[in-house]
């Protein structure tokens, strides 16, 4: 059967109740739970018995919200989910909307879907393995790195949409805006750099002997526990489960592309960092890809009426592979203007299920490595 | 002291200037913020400080983890009512002096969350806020003019007479209740001393 | 909805006390969804699950729906008698449908690569039925998103392992995502031109006598 951790939890709580155990609060003010994230520890010495994570601090109604207001209302918001990834929650949304009302996507909008979702993935990874070293202690130095190529990617999001963050760039049925002029050719450059800033990053730390051995072995998530905490994105393939939504419901454009989906071995911290440096090359890849094949063409269905968006009644539930797992969002509508019933399905929520079992038996300076690695936004954790 | 004079003095080599200006010029250039960020805005405020936008070249880089240590919070996203006691006691540990900067919509009004039944309305209703900065999330460069003129506040405190700051007066507190959360919302829903709800004047 | 059907058929064999119902969908998705009574869910759940035709092992979103009781006018052709012969007549009926909450699955297969599997089950009420068996003892996944229905819906999972709010704070009473939950009345100023916030804005003005 499934294991559960159950062995290594009755092993730590056989102890029994002993004096020489310490609560701790870490956060929701503390410098690496990412965000108002707070977990309250056991620990007995150094070592972690008990783990509770408590949300909620960032929890501003956004379903509520969404069930108050348009279709179209509703794009904005999933822009401040995962505050990182905006279009790709962007696209997430509107792929389940466009499933609830049967729109068809022009092919030049797929492409450019495609181009921005993998242009976050490769910020959002960048900017992940900065904050996790980070809370390794290499203060300053990786983050740097990462905000840099940060910026140059930001530059093509603003240049195309007209924000840094907040895009809002997705719509049912296309795209906002076409691409500005020479747009193409400067995501070219980016893209063409990009493996440079990975070959420093490597070299820099993949063989790093304190990263490794701070991060090796460490927050083991195996296989089936994966599975079964329904874990997904990077957490879920460093365990060793070769699930890729992009391949698996091929949806967008994927299909014409030839990437492949790196696959951790050991589940701990370190696949999961070195996972993300091999998915990048991938992302790089597609994107390489995809600026050469696209083609020229409307970027939306003119024929939506995204003002008055009332899509007859039904449910569609439509998910995508985000740069932290599946972001999936669930509509009911009624026929009326605004979704009966709105749900997301977080990714960096539900990777946390698994949190106390990663946890358990480690060191208390290990645990914001574990968390760091696991890759959480709060605005999606707690939306 | 002319102008006229303290220019060709300073020309001289020997630079002439008041306590007050002195001290000001002090501590307008060294803001530490506290590291603290609530959401998106956090986030900007992280670029900020990278090397693009450069928070160093204002003296306000060094972030500190602990609220001993800083004197400027910024609240950087949206404050929702579970996290506002936390806030408030965040403030209070603080010394003095310390300053409070809203940073992005949420922080000021709510923001795009306004309607939300969990999200503070905006963090003046507890802490007195200097300096407000808009903006959803608002650019770094956005920041670094709302720390400017944070910095221009201070250079124009007097450090005498009744107009002297807060951490100058005996007897003003420093430390703000801390609010409570009650069975539906949040207890109270302001604190009378930093805000009151304005009158709303409405044509029609 | 074949594919569907033939899955109802391989669980109602497996388990023969378990009956489910198959829910249409009409919108344009074609997610049709399988409705499960309370008592047989954590046995289907598991079926799903070990079946090694199905392995549906990956339960990837939980969520809960609030439906309101509801007032359906159903036509019916009654015999009535007019003017000394008897016609036959329609008329419309009110039936009131009493609410429920539901709580939906949606399960892919990691080894199978299919998906999605959509189960629902429903509460006897919205007020003190409202117990649905805890999906966390087959699927680790439904831990954190069966309490955050139980703190914003108000389904009590029977056999949860650590059924606590998630997103509210402890001592928060009522389930906010319902849809009868009145909202703290704290954004009093401010009138928005959209129309519905204009509206009870000035709702509230003209309860508190301001102009």
């Amino acid at each position: 059967m499934i294991d559960r951790g159950g062995s290594r939890r009755d092993e730590c709580e056989a102890g029994g109740e002993d004096a020489g155990r310490l609560e701790v609060s870490m956060g929701p003010q503390h410098p690496s739970t990412h965000g108002v994230f707070r977990m309250d520890v056991v620990l007995e010495g150094e070592t972690v018995v008990r783990l509770k994570p408590v949300f909620g601090y960032l929890h501003r109604n956004h379903e509520k919200i969404a069930e108050q207001t348009t279709y179209l209302g509703s794009m904005p918001y999933t822009d401040r989910l995962d505050y990182f990834c905006s279009l790709t929650s962007n696209w997430a949304y509107a792929l389940a909307v466009e499933k609830l009302a049967g729109l068809a996507v022009p092919e030049r909008a797929e492409y450019l879907r495609v181009i921005t979702a993998e242009l976050t993935r490769l910020q959002n990874h960048a900017c992940q393995m900065g904050f996790m070293l980070q809370d390794l202690g290499a203060m300053g130095t990786p983050m740097m790195y990462a905000f840099r190529e940060r910026e140059k990617i930001l530059d093509l999001f603003e240049s195309l949409t007209g924000s840094r963050m907040m895009c809002n760039y997705m719509r049912f049925g296309g795209c906002r805006a076409d691409a500005p002029a020479g747009w193409i050719e400067a995501a070219r450059g980016v893209v063409g750099d990009f493996p440079r800033f990975l070959d420093e990053y490597e070299a820099l730390l993949a063989t790093n002997e304190i990263v490794m051995a701070r991060t090796q072995g460490v927050g083991v998530l195996p296989r089936d526990l994966a599975i079964n905490a329904s874990a997904s994105g990077p957490v879920l393939r460093a365990s060793g489960v070769g699930y890729d939504i992009r391949k698996t419901d091929r949806y967008g454009v994927y299909d014409r592309f030839d990437f492949r989906v790196p696959v951790g071995d050991h589940g701990d911290c370190y696949d999961r960092f070195m996972l993300r440096l091999l998915e990048m090359r991938e992302s790089v890849k597609i994107l390489e890809a995809a600026l050469e094949q696209i083609p020229a063409g409307p970027v939306i269905d003119g024929k939506v009426k995204l003002r008055n968006f009332k899509p007859r009644a039904g449910e569609a539930y439509g998910r995508i592979e985000g740069p932290k797992g599946e972001i999936g969002f669930y509509l009911i509508s009624d026929g009326s203007a605004s979704p009966y019933r709105y749900r997301v399905r977080p990714p960096s929520l539900i990777n946390l299920t698994a949190l106390e079992e990663m946890c358990l038996g480690q060191k208390v300076a290990d645990v914001v490595v574990i968390l760091g690695s696991i890759d959480i936004v709060l605005g999606e954790v707690d939306r | 002291m002319e102008s006229d004079l303290r220019s060709e003095l300073s020309r001289q080599g020997v630079m002439i200037v008041s306590l007050e200006a002195l001290y000001n010029w002090g501590r307008s250039n060294s803001l530490w913020p506290l590291g603290f960020g609530l959401a998106c805005c956090a986030i900007e405020m992280m670029a900020a400080s990278m090397a693009r936008f450069d928070l160093a070249r204002f003296g306000a880089e060094v972030f500190r983890p602990s609220p001993r240590q800083a004197d400027l919070m910024i609240v950087a996203g949206t404050v929702t009512k579970k996290m506002a006691p936390q806030v408030v006691r965040l403030y209070n540990q603080m010394p003095e002096p310390k300053y409070v900067m809203a940073m992005g919509a949420c922080a000021i009004s709510g923001g795009p969350f306004k309607q939300g039944y969990n999200v503070l309305k905006g963090i003046d209703r507890y802490l007195p806020v200097d300096v407000h900065v808009p903006g959803c999330p608002p650019r770094p460069e956005a920041l670094i003019e709302g720390l400017m003129a944070l910095q221009r506040r201070i250079m124009r405190q007097r450090l005498t007479g009744p107009e002297r700051p807060r951490h100058l007066q005996a007897g003003e507190a420093s430390e703000l209740p801390v609010p409570t959360l009650g069975a539906r919302d949040i207890e109270p829903p302001y604190h009378a001393a930093v805000w009151r709800p304005p009158r709303v004047a409405r044509a029609s | 909805m074949e594919r569907l059907a033939s899955i109802q058929a391989r669980i109602e064999a497996a388990l023969p006390e378990a009956k489910l119902a198959l829910a249409a969908n009409p919108g344009a998705s074609g997610q049709h969804s399988l409705v499960v009574e309370a008592a047989h869910l954590e046995a289907v759940a598991r079926r799903l699950r070990d079946d090694p035709e199905l392995q549906f092992d990956y339960l990837s979103n939980v969520t809960g729906v609030d439906w309101l009781d509801r007032v359906e006018t159903d036509k019916v052709r009654v015999k009535r008698e007019y003017q000394g012969e008897e016609i036959e007549v329609e008329e419309s009926v009110e039936r009131r449908v009493p609410g429920y909450l539901e709580v939906v699955y949606h399960l892919y297969s990691v080894a199978r690569g299919t998906g999605p599997l959509v189960l629902r089950v429903r509460t006897g009420n919205r007020t003190d039925r409202v117990d649905v068996p805890s999906l966390a003892n087959v699927f680790r996944g439904a831990e954190l998103q069966e309490r955050e229905v139980y703190d914003l819906f108000g389904v009590v999972f029977t056999g949860h392992p650590d059924l606590r709010r998630l997103l509210m704070w402890e001592g928060f009473s009522g389930h906010p995502m319902r849809k009868d939950y009145v909202e703290p009345d704290d954004y009093e100023y401010e009138p928005t031109p959209h129309g519905e916030v204009a509206a009870k804005a000035s709702r509230r003005y003209a309860k508190r006598g301001q102009p």
